[in-house]
């Protein structure tokens, strides 16, 4: 649905370059949830926003449902943006106009005649959940609200498109949630394709099927979350599991067990106890359902040095084992 | 002065003022504008971006506010001539009043067009907008508390301009302070005249707050 191929985008000041995205390639499929983690400066939002053109790539070509956006100028790119919604971190609504007229203005520049209009607002608000606020002005909304308007707006065309631009990083916890669950929702009963960056990896954990890290411009992993929890040294596995650091006792091995997919509701720990006769001590972790699977990760202390029996035992049952001391 | 007397020429001021200042208002409205509106789009990633044109265009308007008004209104009297076909009267005064006021209301305009965030103008452009969809849906529009001040102020700064518009026998209220109560030492001329002043930019002053609160939903 969303094809980016070696796409950068430098930046020229007077003195220096700064490569802001450097050959990044990403494929996020039909009704799949995919998001880019990293640090601010990372060049995330850049890449964002070269996903619908905001930015024009120097290099590289993005195709959205089929068309190629790096091909086109003017009137047709414009054309093209009318299918891609797009919501902001501090919400972008025209202040000078209420609820009603904000989901309006898409439809308005596309030219949606009145009464459909009026029809498709108030469908909207419902699906968002603020039917009763379609006259209220967005200064006096809750920014949880203003957020839910930013995608009712964004939803108004029917994209099959959705670019998220930190979309929760200006609401508190709580709202952060609800505003995940409505996107779940329509991603869900929508099909609605959705790329979205985010500095928080709470986001990746509750909505994501994918996702990447960026760091410095560039993809340093990037795959399905499942799939990246099994990879061996994956930082958003340690990212999504953060396990403290737990000091083994004499003689101990620390093992990191991460496992994903049918295996974390397994009693494994249980039966590598049983079968070795080892008294393992768990030192940290735990067990989540992420959007695309059940998962979990644990740091074992295991007694005595000699514990190959055990780890391959572990990993016969489709557990990623490191050691980490 | 007898009360008649002082009454017509009261009425005949105002009226001239009132003409002198609502033609150039609207004048101003439209030129102040069209060339803030091009001052925004034309800068440093606007939308629109054309250096030349935008240092130009920065330049006239840094000139035309340089000039004193006095020196404006006699150093554009071939213009007027021109324009209008004749220098002196109300209509001639019209003239160096709009051309006067348009470079003032133009940054004004600039400035309250910059106060909306360039979030929203990416918002309308990742919606798909047009470049004069979103001049006229999103800029005007959201600046519209800004520019209503703005007007306020040019109205009022106007009415001083038009003081001096007897220079060019523009007639109106200043003109008739400074004819009767300064150098005919009419006093009661001098205080009705200011009295009816004061009430006109009260009045201009109340109307545009009132608009600039009614347009605000901050």
């Amino acid at each position: 649905m969303i094809e980016i191929n070696g796409v950068r985008k430098t930046y020229r000041s007077r003195r220096r370059t700064v490569v802001a995205v450097d050959d990044v390639n990403l494929t996020v499929g039909e009704g799949e949830i995919f998001g880019v983690v990293g640090r601010s400066g990372a060049g995330k939002s850049t890449l964002l926003r070269c996903a619908n053109l905001l930015e024009r790539p120097d290099a590289g070509t993005v195709t959205v449902d089929g068309v190629e956006l790096t091909a086109l100028g003017g009137r047709r790119l414009r054309d093209a943006r009318h299918r891609i919604g797009m919501v902001h971190q501090h919400f972008a609504l025209l202040s000078s106009r209420t609820v009603a007229g904000n989901v309006a203005f898409p439809m308005e520049l596309t030219g949606v005649p009145r009464p459909e209009r009026r029809a498709r607002i108030a469908e909207l608000l419902e699906l968002v959940g603020l039917g009763d606020r379609a006259d209220a002005y967005p200064a006096q909304l809750s920014g949880g609200q203003k957020q839910r308007v930013g995608i009712a707006r964004a939803l108004a065309v029917r994209p099959r498109v959705l670019l998220s631009d930190e979309a929760t990083s200006a609401l508190d916890p709580d709202t952060t949630a609800s505003i995940l669950e409505l996107l779940r929702d329509l991603n869900k009963e929508l099909g609605l394709t959705i790329l979205l960056i985010t500095h928080e990896m709470g986001v990746v954990k509750s909505i994501c099927h994918s996702a990447a890290v960026m760091r410095e411009g560039r993809f340093t992993e990037s795959g399905e979350i499942p799939e990246l929890l099994r990879r061996p040294g994956s930082e958003l596995a340690r990212g999504l599991f953060p396990l403290s650091a737990a000091d083994a006792g004499p003689g101990e091995t620390v093992l990191d067990v991460t496992v994903s997919g049918g295996g974390a509701d397994e009693p494994l720990l249980a039966e590598v106890s049983r079968r070795f006769d080892l008294d393992l001590r768990i030192l940290g972790g735990g067990v989540e359902t992420l959007a695309a699977t059940r998962a979990g990760r644990l740091r074992i202390a295991v007694p005595g040095a000699e514990i190959t029996g055990p780890l391959d035992y572990l990993r016969s049952r489709g557990a990623l084992v490191e050691v980490a001391s | 002065m007898s009360w008649p007397d002082l009454r017509d020429l009261l009425w005949e001021g105002i009226k001239e003022t009132a003409w002198m200042v609502g033609v150039s208002t609207v004048l101003t409205a439209i030129g102040g504008l069209l060339i803030g509106v091009l001052l925004v789009l034309t800068a440093r990633g606007g939308l629109l971006p054309a250096r030349p044109v935008h240092a130009v265009l920065g330049l006239v308007v840094n000139v035309t506010r340089s000039l004193p008004f006095v020196i404006l209104l006699v150093a554009i009297i071939p213009f007027t001539r021109a324009l209008v076909g004749t220098t002196i009267g109300t209509t001639a005064a019209i003239v160096p009043l709009t051309i006067g006021a348009i470079p003032f209301f133009a940054r004004l305009v600039e400035t309250s067009i910059r106060e909306v965030t360039p979030d929203v103008v990416a918002a309308a452009v990742a919606m798909g907008a047009s470049r004069r969809q979103i001049v006229a849906k999103v800029l005007l529009r959201e600046a519209r508390p800004g520019l209503i001040a703005g007007l306020t102020i040019t109205v009022v700064a106007l009415l001083g301009y038009s003081a001096l518009a007897g220079v060019v026998g523009g007639g109106g209220l200043g003109d008739l302070a400074i004819r009767y109560g300064y150098q005919r030492f009419e006093t009661g001329v001098m205080v009705a005249t200011v009295i009816v002043l004061i009430v006109f930019v009260q009045l201009v002053q109340s109307v545009g707050d009132l608009i600039v609160r009614l347009l605000s939903h901050d």
